[in-house]
């Protein structure tokens, strides 16, 4: 300690005037802070120069074009906010913002309950339990393409549930969520939680089977239910996990598009239009860039809003605790 | 299949002919104990005897293959833990992290429903017990390790059981604390008294803490007895090995005529406290360094004749090291009598304390 008293005292670390005074202490000084870890520094640039020209440069420039009239090729004749008039004037706009909430807050409660519960049930230590994790897990590894025609058939009534139940003998039994405007939604609820509760039950076993066994053997012994540990101990105990699982969730719902093309086109009508869609037809379909990006800016903007407090409270508290 | 006519209802513990199996191991070998009401007693034994398996027999948290456990005269083999009047203390402490000190205390007590009044009674009266009130707002993350055993302890206090189970409690505390906390449970027996099964390696913590120690291998009780007799008449080799630091002095030999033999060495075995000293070819006579004198005289069939090879000085005494013909014998001594490596001398055999095992069945003759 008293060594970097007496270099930090002489005046700025690495200045000329000091060197004198080093020079009659054989003593290593505190390395500049620019120049520790140099080696991973250096190995960083790269990366760092990515992230800055391509993620925060094309945001800003995405951003700047949205307050353009850019058709088909980007130019910058500012029009002022009249793309954010249009869109938030757009209905099929509002039925994705709409959308997006529905399938947003049914996909984050239902993922983590079920992925939760799924590991719950895992952890019991029941027999062939690697196989079980395989069966859960496996839709993950598809592509939301693929999870979304799969889930097109098995929704489809001339061959799908419909179909069977009523080859079971219930002949005026009606199952056909895709063709609904009221219920499409949920369709694409159920595929987008069949591909995505496996991930989440994987993160949440690792994070059962990382608590130590002798909380259990202490909660069984004062005669606490076994439902009530995991909702008021071991639900706390692996809070980082189930922050890690919302983190990913989210970023899963706002990005859906792959599961609605594939299922739907954002049919019947409008009625399963999603954010992102409203983005790509817009740019692609339409040649409309301008509006596209006020879209996605809209998209970041409501991302960052989430993001932004969750962030703070997450990691910039951390010196005010303990 | 045992019968249950023998079962001991004056008992606070009974384990009859309890047998665990893990797949198609055996863990624990068709067990008996007894434990009185009100006794300390400690499980003993190297690591993966089986003590902690034994321990959690007695809580419920394994289910046996076969036997029986009674617990203040009721059949608790099928009972589940929290119906059979116990609490436990884990080596990991096994706080609930998010919760306060108090909030680890009484969340079991709340589970049943207990009045208010009555958990802050209970939790005030442990804390006071075990000098925790500073800390019952606190969480176990701001706790040091010596002061969470303390809180899991109060945990298992408020229960107000009749039995204490604790798995190691000391085992991750620094050898200070580990002392401090192993007087404060010694207090608590005294305080409480009430029965406490107590599992460790640490053959230090058992000869402190127990009214009886029973030392385990391989899933067999080896022996059970109090402190001092373990100590004095352990009841095989490996009793003999396993308890005393440093370890037992070992000297292969045979018995023949009231007489020890070994290479160089002749003892006269008069003064043995044990069974009939019938002649055996093979024989292994104990000797704790603290029950060998250093003389200058010898003395025929009293003394035996050895060279000073170390002298290591452990501050209160000092351990010598000597060689007997081919045996390796070591001596405590006061540090004052301390000698240089080479000199030949005399050690002068207490045979009132030595012990002496058959080769062949390793039991104490
Ligand atoms: N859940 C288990 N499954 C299989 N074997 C086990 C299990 N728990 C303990 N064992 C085995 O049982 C033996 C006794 O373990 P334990 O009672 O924990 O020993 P210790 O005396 O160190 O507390 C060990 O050999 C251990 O490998
Ligand atoms: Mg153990």
């Amino acid at each position: 300690m008293a060594d970097t008293g007496i270099s930090s005292s002489s005046g700025a670390r690495g200045a000329p005037g000091s060197v004198a005074t080093q020079a009659t202490l054989p003593i290593a000084r505190k390395p500049s802070r620019l120049f520790r870890n140099l080696a991973s520094k250096i190995a960083l640039v790269p990366m760092i120069l990515t992230v800055l020209v391509i993620f925060v440069g094309c945001t800003i420039w995405t951003v700047v074009h949205s307050f353009t009239s850019s058709k088909l090729l980007p130019k910058l004749d500012f029009v002022g906010l009249a793309q954010y008039e249009r869109l938030w004037g757009n209905d099929r706009w509002m039925v994705s913002i709409k959308n997006l909430a529905v399938y947003g807050t049914c996909s984050m409660i239902f993922s983590l309950v079920i992925g939760f519960t799924l590991a719950a049930l895992l952890d019991r230590k029941i027999r062939f339990e690697n196989t079980f994790r395989t069966i859960i897990l496996y839709p993950f590894a598809l592509s939301f393409i693929v999870t979304g025609l799969v889930w097109q058939w098995i929704l489809n009534p001339d061959f799908g549930i419909e179909k069977v139940v009523r080859d079971l003998g219930f002949e005026s039994f009606v199952f056909d969520p895709l063709h609904s405007d009221q219920f499409v939604i949920y369709g694409i609820l159920i595929a987008g939680l069949w591909q995505g509760t496996g991930l989440v039950m994987c993160l949440m076993l690792a994070g059962i089977r990382g608590i130590d066994e002798d909380i259990w053997k202490a909660s069984r012994i004062e005669g606490i239910p076994v439902w009530k540990t995991y909702v008021q101990i071991i639900i706390p105990m692996i809070r980082p996990v189930i922050v890690t699982s919302v983190v990913l969730i989210a970023s899963g719902i706002v990005k859906v598009y792959d599961l609605v093309v594939a299922q739907t086109s954002g049919g019947p009508g409008t009625s399963s239009q999603m954010p992102a869609l409203y983005v790509m037809d817009r740019m692609f379909k339409d040649q409309n860039l301008a509006q596209g990006f006020a879209a996605s800016t809209m998209m970041l903007v409501a991302v960052a809003i989430i993001l932004i407090p969750w962030a703070y409270l997450e990691f910039g508290g951390k010196k005010s605790r303990g | 299949m045992n019968t249950m006519t023998a079962v001991n209802t004056e008992s606070s513990i009974s384990i009859r002919d309890l047998t665990l199996n893990f797949g198609a191991v055996q863990v624990l070998k068709r067990m008996d104990l007894e434990v009185a009401p009100g006794e300390f007693i400690v499980l003993l034994g190297p690591s993966g005897c089986g003590k902690s398996t034994l321990l959690n027999c007695i809580a419920g948290l394994l289910d046996i293959t076969d036997g029986q456990i009674w617990i203040k005269g009721k059949n608790v083999t099928w009972a589940e833990p929290s119906e059979r009047g116990i609490g436990m203390v884990f080596q990991s402490y096994a706080l609930y992290p998010q919760m306060t000190v108090r909030g680890n205390m009484s969340f079991g007590l709340k589970n049943q429903k207990m009045p208010q009044a009555e958990i802050d009674a209970r939790v005030a009266r442990a804390a006071e017990i075990l000098q925790i009130q500073p800390l019952l707002d606190r969480k176990p993350g701001a706790l040091s390790g010596g002061q969470r055993q303390r809180v899991a302890i109060g945990r298992a206090l408020v229960r107000d059981v009749d039995v204490f189970l604790f798995d190691e409690p000391l085992s991750n505390l620094d050898a200070k604390l580990r002392s401090e906390l192993r007087v404060e449970i010694k207090r608590l027996h005294n305080k409480l008294n009430n029965t406490m099964v107590y599992v460790t390696h640490d053959q230090i913590e058992a000869l402190t803490l127990a009214d009886r120690i029973a030392v385990m291998r391989g899933g067999v009780i080896q022996q059970l007895d109090e402190p001092q007799t373990i100590y004095n008449r352990p009841a095989n080799l490996f009793v003999a090995g396993f308890i005393g630091s440093p370890s037992m002095n070992f000297i292969h030999g045979a018995v023949k005529g009231g007489k020890f033999y070994a290479e160089g060495i002749v003892v006269d075995l008069a003064g043995y406290e044990g069974g009939a000293l019938i002649d055996r070819p093979k024989a292994i006579l104990g000797l704790r360094p603290e029950h060998l004198t250093v003389t200058n005289t010898a003395v025929a069939g009293k003394t035996i004749a050895a060279t000073v090879e170390i002298d290591e000085n452990l501050g209160a005494d000092s351990l010598l090291w000597l060689k007997a013909g081919d045996n390796q014998i070591s001596v405590r001594i006061p540090v004052e009598d301390r000698l240089n490596a080479g000199t030949s001398v005399h050690l002068e055999v207490d045979m009132s304390k030595a012990s002496i095992f058959d080769a062949e069945t390793e039991a104490r003759v």
